[in-house]
């Protein structure tokens, strides 16, 4: 049971992350291959106040989402000037960078990572954060704002000559999806006792872009399924057979090309939250 | 001293910019990063190995075979997971090119097994003297090969009839196939050659990782990745790239 | 009443040379249409009015002050508002939502009120939602509001253009080749809708080139080509002006013109 829990908690923790990717590429179009950088620096920072300054564990998790948040906007405001493939090239640099230096910091235990970490999260908490992440994300997305997000993946010179400020709000969305990373990153700490460099490397910021290119680019639900697929595949696949769950990454390369080419808009397809939600509204205000 | 790290340097950079020319050609025909062109230089490196090592075939024999089978590889990669996409969204094509490379990567992975092999060299290493320098004959053989390769390249590019028909299909798919190019040929011709100089760089690297790399800073790639950053954002399209301005 | 001025404006595009020192002036309430021929350098003049460019050479000011160096979305801002040739809607947005979109620069909810939801985001919500309502009415796509974009005709594309443009509140608003692919019926209700806006104190900047809808609606006329001002006067002067019949307009338009 505990260890159903676990998986549970784990799932509620990537959904999280899922969700926050998708904000910044499903919804906003910029592809970021750095993503689990956010992860990584809302994880070490939360533990790091908590471990050498003594904050208790809410402080810590919102505080590391901050931190994160910072982060995300440090690194926005230069590389969201970059397009396409270029800015996809320059998160995957910082995201280089940041684990270089978590490796060589003494404060983060190099190499070895930060151990002792109490053990707070559990299914209740992981959940109430999913919810809560959900929830503002979905006001945002319903908002002016977050109708910016999806025009400027639409177009981001037609959003800009309606007057966005398409700099500003590229790098809202980078800000908005760290400070989510940010959590996820805290939670995940409190959970595992344990992290290190390199559980946030590349390939984790791979596996999250997995989840969202799955469950549907441009549908928060889409990237929750997503998570909930790919968290529960590898465990399952032990479960079946230890040697095919060694192929896990084999699979996800696999996952990635034969998505984009059978069903490019994932699962859930489409920017379903806010279909659903306008025509109903228009009729109680009696548009017609 | 000094020169001989000059030399070491310069002929890994040749090596380098061969893997980067197979790059270039690819991005400047379809403007997508083959993300999984390091992969294919990875398998030509170890298609080569299992050429010289397993069936010891020489190396000039090794070499053709290798360099058929990486040209056949990026032929594949483009026609699977590329072709597909042509018509679609800027990132589909990006996130299948990633999977392509994390597919290939730890496919790799499972099979070889994570540790290094080490390359024996096909060819015997003399050192020669050059007044107060000395290199060594491996150094030389490869900025050599690194030379005429592209030269030829640049030959090919520039000169020919099928040079002409990939600038134009890099410059603009649908005129061209208006004019007869049969741009599907052009642009898996386009993977072949870029394959076969990854492969190439791929081989070499092998080779010259033997001379021994130098000690830097601990910092290394954290400070490679802060200088690329760097560069692009003062130049957004590349330090020799053309701004090219969006038509509205 | 000079509403927008533009002094000198020139474009060079790696060496070549898109605008040559073309003046350019649009009065309050007037419908300006610039024509000529396919590459005389009207879209590229439109590009320089709203920001996308920042010209090689030349002043801009509108309303007095100077606006060349400004980014295209504070000129939004500022009240110029424009469409795009090659229709550019957000495709996979509502009708509604494209025009709602447009009062974007009018509107200041942010993110923590969006979360909050406070009473005064719930109010701008609305008012923008009624707002961009009329707007559809006005342009006649009421009925599709709830539409994607992307599934409209092409003549309803075009028009849903101009809605997401008027939502901006501008003083000046630019079209560029409205009645592109339109057929006749749909042209006849373009022009009517320009004649609306006019009627209700839009300054028009328009690129077209159905000779028809030119000739009838402008009360002023500017000629481009290869990149220079050759003419600039009332229809009637334009249709006799010797260097543009040269140029551009040739005997057979020039007749069809005369018969409208």
């Amino acid at each position: 049971m505990n260890y159903f829990f676990q998986i549970l908690t784990v799932i509620m923790i990537n959904s999280i992350l899922a969700v926050s990717l998708n904000l910044i590429t499903g919804y906003t179009g910029q592809l970021s291959l750095g993503h689990a950088t956010f992860m990584s620096l809302g994880a070490y920072a939360a533990t790091l106040l908590t471990l050498k300054l003594g904050f208790p564990f809410l402080a810590s998790l919102i505080l590391g989402a901050v931190v994160a948040a910072f982060f995300g906007f440090i690194i926005g405001v230069p590389t969201l000037r970059l397009k396409g493939d270029y800015l996809a090239i320059a998160t995957l640099g910082f995201g280089e960078i940041t684990k270089n230096i978590l490796l060589n910091l003494e404060i983060t235990g190099g190499p070895m990572g930060l151990r002792g970490i109490p053990k707070v999260t559990n299914i209740y908490i992981a959940t109430i954060t999913l919810f809560l992440v959900i929830f503002s994300l979905n006001r945002i997305m319903n908002s002016r704002v977050g109708k910016s997000f999806i025009a400027i993946r639409e177009d981001e010179l037609a959003a800009e000559a309606m007057g966005i400020n398409t700099t500003k709000y590229k790098i809202l969305a980078f800000t908005i999806g760290a400070f989510y990373a940010g959590l996820a990153g805290g939670l995940y700490a409190f959970l595992f006792r344990y992290i290190n460099p390199k559980d946030f490397g590349f390939m984790k910021s791979i596996e999250i872009l997995c989840m969202v290119v799955l469950g549907g680019m441009g549908n928060t639900y889409g990237a929750v399924l997503g998570a909930f697929i790919i968290t529960i595949l590898p465990e399952l696949l032990r479960v079946v057979s230890p040697v095919i769950a060694q192929y896990r990454m084999v699979l996800y390369g696999l996952l990635l090309v034969v998505m984009m080419i059978v069903r490019p808009q994932g699962i859930i397809s489409g920017s379903s939250i806010l279909d659903k939600i306008k025509p109903k509204k228009l009729l109680e205000k009696g548009g017609q | 001293m000094f020169f001989e790290q000059l030399l070491n340097g310069l002929t890994l950079g040749s090596t380098y910019s061969l893997i980067a020319l197979g790059y270039t050609m690819v991005y400047g025909i379809l403007e997508l990063i083959n993300f999984a062109h390091s992969e294919i230089y990875m398998i030509g490196a170890f298609l080569g190995l299992i050429m010289v090592t397993v069936y010891k075939l020489p190396f000039p024999l090794a070499l053709l075979i290798t360099m058929a089978g990486s040209c056949l590889l990026g032929i594949t990669i483009e026609k699977v997971a590329y072709k597909p996409l042509r018509k679609s969204t800027r990132i589909a094509p990006l996130i299948s090119a990633i999977g392509v490379s994390i597919f290939l990567q730890n496919a790799v992975l499972m099979l070889a097994g994570p540790q290094a092999r080490s390359f024996p060299a096909g060819i015997n290493i003399t050192t020669l003297n050059l007044g107060p320098f000395r290199i060594s004959s491996l150094q030389l053989l490869i900025l050599l090969v690194s030379i005429i390769l592209m030269i030829g390249l640049h030959f090919l590019i520039q000169k020919t009839k099928l040079g002409q028909a990939m600038r134009a299909t890099a410059q603009d798919k649908e005129a061209a196939q208006l004019m007869g190019i049969k741009i599907d040929q052009v642009i898996s011709f386009t993977f072949a050659i870029g394959s076969a100089l990854a492969m190439l760089g791929g081989l070499i690297l092998g080779l010259v990782e033997m001379l021994g790399a130098v000690y830097m800073s601990r910092y290394k790639d954290a400070i490679a990745f802060a200088v690329l950053i760097f560069i692009l954002l003062l130049k957004p399209t590349g330090l020799l790239g053309r701004r090219v301005q969006e038509k509205v | 009443m000079q509403l927008l001025e533009g002094k000198n404006l020139t474009m060079v595009f790696g060496g070549l040379s898109a605008l040559n020192s073309v003046d350019i002036t649009i009065n309050e309430g007037e419908v300006l249409s610039v024509i000529g021929p396919n590459g005389a350098g009207k879209t590229t003049l439109f590009n320089l009015l709203t920001g996308v460019y920042s010209p090689t050479a030349g002043k801009i000011r509108f309303r007095k002050q100077e606006i060349k160096n400004l980014k295209p979305y504070e000129i939004t801002k500022m009240g110029i508002a424009r469409t795009f040739q090659n229709i550019r809607l957000f495709g996979e947005m509502s009708v509604l939502d494209n025009v709602m979109i447009g009062q974007h620069c009018r509107t200041k909810t942010g993110v923590f009120g969006a979360i909050l939801k406070t009473p005064a985001v719930r109010r701008e919500e609305a008012q923008v939602r009624e707002k961009a309502m009329d707007v559809l009415k006005l342009v006649g796509l009421d009925d599709v509001y709830n539409e994607k974009a992307k599934n409209l005709p092409y003549g309803k594309q075009r028009r849903l253009e101009i809605a997401r443009a008027l939502a901006t509140d501008p003083e000046l608003i630019l079209l560029d080749e409205p009645a592109a692919g339109m057929n006749p019926q749909e042209t006849n209700e373009l022009i009517e809708l320009i004649e609306k806006l006019n009627d209700m104190g839009k300054t028009v900047l328009l690129i077209e080139h159905d000779m028809k809808l030119v000739m009838g609606i402008s009360k002023r006329i500017m000629v481009l080509d290869y990149g220079r001002k050759i003419a600039d006067g009332p229809p009637e002067e334009i249709k006799n002006n010797e260097k543009v019949i040269k140029a551009y307009l040739g005997e057979a338009t020039l007749r069809e013109g005369r018969a409208c």
